[in-house]
C-alpha cells in the first residue's frame, strides 16, 4: 500500500479505533461508582415471587429464594432455591459467577437426587420461561460490559445519568443496553435492552427501593416488558436480610442437596 | 323504463344534448378536473403485503391461529433452504455457509429466532455434566470422521431430520422466525428484501450453494409482487385488446379515442377514489382496473354504435347523438345498475380482497356510466366524426339467419338446451373445493419454484399446529399427559402424507437419556412428574438467547404446541387429515386435549368452503334484486321470472364445464357467480326488452318478435359479449392463479350466457309466451321505435 494512503487511512480511522474517549471514561466511572456503592454487603438473602404474563393476560407464578455471598476479586456466589411450582420444589441452582469468563453452574434435581453441572457457555436464554434472561439476573460485574456516557436525563422526575453499555460476551442476546442511573444514589432506574439487530427488545423498571444497613439499596418490585412479543414478567422481592453470616461452605455442591 | 320513449322524455334528452353540445368545452374541462381530483387519490393507494388480509377478523381459522400465536409466539417465518452442489450438507464449506446464514439471519428485520443444524442446542452427557451447546462449532476444523458423526447425530434427532436437514442430508435449511408488528403494510416486503440480499451475498461468497426461499414472509411478499405484476402487465394489455376491439367494431378512429378517454377516466377515477377511501390493493383487487375497463367499454360502444348507425341514416351529429342517448339511456342505466348489484354482492364474501374488488369495480362502473353520459356527447361534438363506413353490427345478415335458424329449430334447441342445462348442472358436483395457496402463484414466481423445491427435497409449508392442553398448571410434566401427546405423535407419524411431527416429547426423551449418561435404553418419557419438570427447568436454564421453549410451552406450562408438517397435499386431503386428527384426539385422549388445529395453510384450506356459502348467498340476493328490477322494468312479473333462467343457467353450466375439466374450485372461482350475474343479465335485458317492444308496440306474434329482437340487438349482443369475454380472458394471463381462474371461469359464464340468450331464451319464449299477442299498451307505443334499425 502506498504510504500516503496508509497514513490517510490511519488518520481517518483513528477516532473510530480509539477504545476510550471522554464519554467512554465517564460511562465507566459511573458504572464503577455504582458498583463501589454496592460492595461490602457481605451476604444477603431474599425471597422473590416471579409472575409471568402473556399477551392474553394469562399468568403463572414461581416462588424463589436467593442467597448471595459477596466474593472479593471475583464474581459473587449465589444459591437459587425453587419453592414453587410444586413440581420443581427443592430444585436448587448454585452459581459461581465470574467476570468475562462463563459462570460455573450446578443444578440439584431432587427427583433424580443428583447434582448436575450445566456446561453451557451461552446462557442468555430466558430464566424459567420469563422475560428475564439469565444474563439480566446474574451478577452484574463491571467488566462484563464496555460503557459510554450519553447524557444527563430524567426518569419520572429523578435526575439520572444515561449510559450505554455493550456486552463483551459474543453470545449475549443484546447489542447494547441503555441504563438510567440516578445521580443521588447510583441506582438503576430503567434499562432498555436492544436485540441483536439493534431493535428495542425489552424495558426493565425497578421500583420501591429500600435502603438496608444504611447503605445498600434494593428494589422490591421489578418489571420486565418485552416489546416484541407483548409478554411481561414481574418480580416482587421480600425478606431482604444482610450479613446473616453465610460462608463459603454454604455455597458448595454438597450444600445444594440440603437446601430445604 | 328500459327505453324511455315518451315524447316528453325525448324532449328532455334533446335539451340535454343541446346543453352538452353548446357548453362542450366547459363540460369537458370541468369533468376532466373532477376526474383528476378523484384520480389524485391514487397517491394514497396502499399495497397490502400481508397474506392475513385475506381473512376477515371473525374468520374462525384466523381466530384459532391468532389465539395459538398469542399463547405461544408469533409465527411469521422464512425458510432458507441451502442446497450444496456436492449433495452433502456435512462438508466444511456447507457447514460454514449454514453457520454464516444462521449468524447473520439474527440481523434480518423483525427476526426473533433462528434455527439451523449449526446452532441446534445439542444436549449430551459427560459423566455428571449436562452439556448443552451448538451442534456445530464453527471455529473448529472437523475431521472427516467427525463430520460423519455430526451427520449421524443430526439424522437421529427428530427435531432436525426432515425439518432442518433432509433424510439423505443433501439439503439443509435455516429457519428464521420474524415477529412482524403488523403496524405497516410493507413489513413483509422489507423482511423479504433483506433476506434476498443476504442470500445473494451468501451465494456469491460460497460458490456451489444454491439457496431457496420460502415461508410465510415470502408468501406475503409474493402477494405484493403479484399485485404489481397484474397492474403493470395486464392493464396495458387490456388497453390494447379494448382499442383493437373498438376499432374493429366501430370502424372509427375518433370512436376509438372517445372509448379510450372513457375507460381511462373510469379506471383512474375508481383507483383514485379507492385511494381516497383507503381501500388497499391486493392481487384480487389489482384486477379491478381490468374488470372496470371491460365493463366500461360496453357503455360507450352501445352509444357509439347507435350514433354511427343514425348518422349513416342521414341524421346530423347532434340529432344522431340525441337519438342514441334516447334509445340507450334506459338499457345502459339498467345494465350498469344490475352489474353494480352483482359487484356489490361481493361484499358478502368472506375474503376481504374480493370485497375490495367488488367495491372498486362498483365505483368504476358507476363512474363509467356517468362519464359516458357527461363526457361522450361533448367529445362527439368536438371530434370531427363522420358517418364513415358501415360498422360491423349493421352487416347483420348472419345474425338474421341465426334468428331464422332459431325459430325454425325451436323445439330441438329447447330440448337441447334443457338437456345441456340438466347435464352440466349435474356436473357441478364434480368440483371439489381446493385452495392451495402455493398454487395461487405460477412458476414465474420464485416463491412457487422455491417452495416446490423445499417440499420435494426437505419439508413443505403445509402445516397443522395443535395446542395440546394438559388441563392443569405445570401439567406438561404429567407423565400421563406426555404419554397421550406421544401416542398422538406416533399416530400422526403413521398417517400417509405426514412428513414431520414436532413435539416436546422428543425433547423429554432426549433429556432423560442425557440424564442417564446417554444410555439409549433411557430414550423414553420420564416416569415421574417431578423428574420431567426438573429436567425441563434444567434444560431451559441452559438454552441461549432466542432458542427458548416459549414457542412450544405456554406461560403456566399447562399446554404445549405440536406442529405437524405434511407433504404437498390438496386442501381436500388437508381437511380430511385435520378431521381425522381431531377424531383421534376425541377417541383417545381426555377432553381437555380435544382441540382444533390452526395454521396459515388451514386458513386457506377452509377459505373456499366458507366463501362458497357467502358467495351463494350473495348470488341469491343479487339474483332476487335483479329479477325484481327486471320485473319492474318489463312491467311484468312473468318476464321478470323468465329472465332468471337464462341468467342462472349459464352460471350452473359454466361450473359444470369447470367440473368436467378443471374440477377444482378455489376462492377466485367461488366468487364468479356473484360477480358474473350482474354482467350476463345485460344480454337478456337487451334481448327481452326488444322482444317485449315488438310484442307490445308492434303487435307481433312470438316468432315475429324473436325475429325483430335478433335483427335489432343480436349483433350488438355478440359484439359486447365478445368484448367482455376478451376482457376476462386477459385476466387468465395473470401469474396469480386466483385472478386467472376467476377470469377464465367468468369468460366461460359470459360465453355460455350469450349462447343461452340467443339459442335457448328465444325458443323458451316461443314455448311459454303462448298467447298470440299481448294487449297493446298504447301509452308505450312510439312510432319512432318501429323496427327501423
Amino acid at each position: 500500500m502506498n504510504r500516503f494512503v496508509a497514513l490517510v487511512l490511519v488518520v481517518m480511522l483513528a477516532p473510530a479505533l480509539a477504545v476510550a474517549g471522554p464519554a467512554e471514561d465517564k460511562g465507566l466511572e459511573i458504572a464503577k461508582e455504582a458498583d463501589r456503592r454496592d460492595t461490602g454487603f457481605g451476604d444477603t438473602t431474599a425471597d422473590m415471587i416471579m409472575t409471568l404474563r402473556n399477551k392474553r393476560g394469562q399468568e403463572s407464578k414461581r416462588e424463589i429464594e436467593i442467597r448471595t455471598l459477596e466474593v472479593k476479586g471475583d464474581g459473587d456466589k449465589s444459591l437459587t432455591v425453587f419453592h414453587s411450582p410444586r413440581d420443581v420444589r427443592g430444585t436448587a441452582l448454585l452459581t459461581y459467577s465470574h467476570g468475562v469468563k462463563p459462570d460455573d453452574q450446578w443444578l440439584y434435581l431432587p427427583a433424580l437426587r443428583r447434582v448436575k453441572r450445566i456446561a453451557s457457555n451461552n446462557k442468555s436464554g430466558p430464566f424459567m420461561g420469563s422475560e428475564f434472561a439469565y444474563e439480566d439476573l446474574s451478577s452484574q460485574e463491571v467488566e462484563k460490559y464496555k460503557y459510554k456516557y450519553i447524557k444527563d436525563d430524567e426518569v419520572e422526575g429523578v435526575a439520572c445519568f444515561l449510559i450505554e453499555r455493550y456486552p463483551v460476551d459474543k453470545d449475549s442476546g443484546y447489542t447494547r443496553q441503555q441504563v438510567w442511573i440516578d445521580k443521588d444514589e447510583y441506582r438503576a432506574r430503567k434499562i432498555d435492552y436492544y436485540d441483536r439487530k439493534g431493535q428495542l427488545l425489552k424495558t426493565f423498571t425497578p421500583t420501591e427501593y429500600e435502603k438496608f444497613l444504611g447503605k445498600y439499596w434494593r428494589a422490591h418490585k421489578m418489571v420486565m416488558v418485552n416489546h416484541q412479543n407483548g409478554k411481561s414478567t414481574e418480580l416482587i422481592w421480600s425478606n431482604f436480610k444482610f450479613k446473616s453470616g453465610l460462608k463459603d461452605s454454604d455455597f458448595t455442591r454438597t450444600r445444594l442437596t440440603q437446601v430445604l | 323504463m328500459t327505453e324511455p320513449t315518451t315524447p316528453s322524455n325525448g324532449r328532455r334528452v334533446s335539451a340535454y344534448v343541446d346543453f352538452l353540445f353548446k357548453w362542450r368545452w366547459l363540460v369537458l374541462v370541468g369533468t376532466l378536473g373532477i376526474a383528476a381530483l378523484a384520480a389524485s387519490g391514487g397517491r394514497f393507494i396502499e399495497f397490502k403485503n400481508d397474506y392475513q388480509y385475506f381473512f376477515r377478523e371473525d374468520n374462525p381459522q384466523l381466530r384459532a391461529f391468532e389465539d395459538l400465536q398469542e399463547i405461544y409466539t408469533k409465527n411469521d417465518n422464512t425458510l432458507i433452504v441451502v442446497a450444496p452442489e456436492s449433495g452433502r450438507v456435512f462438508e466444511p464449506d456447507t457447514l460454514a455457509t449454514i453457520g454464516e446464514i444462521t449468524e447473520r439471519a439474527w440481523q434480518l428485520p423483525f427476526a426473533t429466532r433462528v434455527d439451523s443444524i449449526t446452532n441446534f442446542q445439542y444436549s449430551h452427557a459427560e459423566e455428571d455434566d449436562l452439556i448443552v451447546d451448538d451442534l456445530v462449532d464453527l471455529e473448529r476444523d472437523y475431521e472427516p470422521n467427525e463430520l460423519d458423526e455430526l451427520r449421524a447425530i443430526a439424522l437421529a434427532e427428530p427435531l432436525l431430520k426432515r425439518r432442518l436437514v433432509s433424510d439423505e442430508a443433501h439439503v439443509s435449511a435455516v429457519y428464521v422466525r420474524h415477529t412482524l408488528p403488523r403496524k405497516r403494510s410493507d413489513e413483509a416486503t422489507e423482511a423479504a428484501v433483506a433476506v434476498r440480499e443476504l442470500t445473494a451475498d451468501i451465494e456469491n461468497k460460497y460458490p456451489g450453494h444454491v439457496l431457496h426461499l420460502t415461508g410465510s414472509v415470502m408468501l406475503s411478499n409474493s402477494f405484493f409482487e403479484a399485485s404489481v405484476q397484474d397492474l403493470s402487465r395486464l392493464v396495458p394489455l387490456m388497453y390494447v385488446v379494448l382499442l383493437v376491439t373498438a376499432v374493429l367494431f366501430l370502424r372509427s378512429f375518433w370512436g376509438m379515442l372517445i372509448t379510450l378517454v372513457i375507460i381511462v377516466l373510469s379506471a383512474s377515477s375508481a383507483m383514485g377514489i379507492a385511494g381516497w377511501l383507503g381501500i388497499p390493493i391486493t392481487p384480487p383487487s389489482s384486477s379491478a382496473p381490468t374488470v372496470i375497463m371491460t365493463l366500461a367499454v360496453a357503455d360507450s360502444i352501445h352509444l357509439l354504435v347507435t350514433l354511427f348507425q343514425s348518422m349513416h341514416r342521414g341524421l346530423s351529429k347532434k340529432e344522431a347523438m340525441t337519438e342514441s342517448l334516447r334509445i340507450n339511456l334506459g338499457p345502459v342505466f339498467l345494465t350498469s345498475l344490475t352489474t353494480a348489484i352483482g359487484l356489490l354482492a361481493l361484499n358478502l364474501s368472506d375474503v376481504r380482497p374480493f370485497n375490495d374488488l367488488g367495491n372498486i369495480s362498483t365505483i368504476g362502473v358507476t363512474a363509467a356510466f356517468i362519464y359516458t353520459l357527461v363526457v361522450l356527447p361533448p367529445l362527439v361534438a368536438i371530434f370531427p366524426i363522420r358517418a364513415g363506413k358501415k360498422s360491423v353490427s349493421e352487416r347483420s345478415n348472419a345474425v338474421v339467419s341465426l334468428g331464422e335458424f332459431v325459430i325454425y329449430r325451436r323445439k330441438g334447441l329447447l330440448w337441447f338446451g334443457a338437456i345441456a342445462i340438466v347435464f352440466l348442472s349435474a356436473m357441478v358436483a364434480r368440483n371439489e373445493l381446493n385452495d392451495e395457496f402455493v398454487k395461487y402463484f405460477d412458476e414465474s414466481f420464485a416463491f412457487r419454484t422455491d417452495t416446490d423445491f423445499a417440499s420435494e427435497n426437505l419439508s413443505g409449508i403445509y402445516t397443522m399446529e395443535f395446542s395440546l392442553d394438559s388441563g392443569e398448571e405445570g401439567g406438561i410434566s404429567n407423565p400421563s399427559f406426555l404419554e397421550d401427546v406421544d401416542a398422538f405423535a406416533v399416530w400422526l407419524r403413521e398417517q400417509p402424507d405426514v412428513h414431520h411431527v414436532f413435539t416436546l416429547t422428543d425433547t423429554f426423551k432426549r433429556l432423560n437419556k442425557n440424564m442417564h449418561a446417554d444410555d439409549p435404553e433411557w430414550y423414553a418419557l420420564p416416569k415421574e412428574r417431578e423428574l420431567a419438570a426438573q429436567y425441563l427447568l434444567l434444560y431451559e436454564m441452559s438454552l441461549p438467547y432466542g432458542l427458548d421453549l416459549n414457542d412450544t410451552i405456554n406461560v403456566d406450562k399447562s399446554s404445549t404446541r405440536m406442529i405437524v408438517t405434511c407433504d404437498n397435499v390438496t386442501a381436500v386431503r388437508m381437511r380430511e387429515l385435520q378431521a381425522q386428527s381431531e377424531a383421534w384426539l376425541r377417541a383417545n385422549t381426555p377432553e381437555h386435549m380435544w382441540t382444533v388445529p390452526a395454521s396459515t395453510n388451514l386458513m386457506f384450506s377452509h377459505i373456499s368452503e366458507r366463501n362458497i356459502k357467502s358467495s351463494l348467498l350473495g348470488a341469491f340476493i343479487a339474483l332476487a334484486l335483479i329479477a325484481v328490477i327486471l320485473g319492474i322494468a318489463f312491467r311484468s312479473v312473468k318476464f321478470g321470472a323468465i329472465s332468471l333462467l337464462p341468467n342462472l343457467a349459464p352460471a350452473m353450466m359454466a361450473f359444470g364445464i369447470w367440473g368436467m375439466t378443471a374440477g377444482r374450485i378455489d376462492v377466485g372461482n367461488a366468487i364468479v357467480t356473484t360477480m358474473a350475474l350482474g354482467i350476463i343479465v345485460d344480454d337478456s335485458v337487451h334481448f327481452l326488452s326488444k322482444y317485449l317492444r315488438a310484442r307490445r308496440e308492434g303487435g307481433m306474434d312470438t316468432q315475429g318478435a324473436v325475429r325483430y329482437a335478433f335483427s335489432t340487438v343480436g349483433s350488438a349482443l355478440i359484439v359486447t359479449s365478445f368484448i367482455l369475454v376478451a376482457g376476462f380472458l386477459v385476466l387468465t394471463l395473470s401469474p396469480f392463479g386466483l385472478n386467472a381462474g376467476m377470469g377464465l371461469l367468468t369468460a366461460i359464464v359470459l360465453f355460455v350466457a350469450l349462447g343461452a340468450d340467443l339459442l335457448f331464451l328465444p325458443p323458451l319464449l316461443m314455448e311459454i309466451d303462448k298467447a298470440p299477442r299481448l294487449p297493446s299498451e298504447s301509452q308505450l307505443s312510439s312510432p319512432a321505435e318501429a323496427p327501423a334499425q
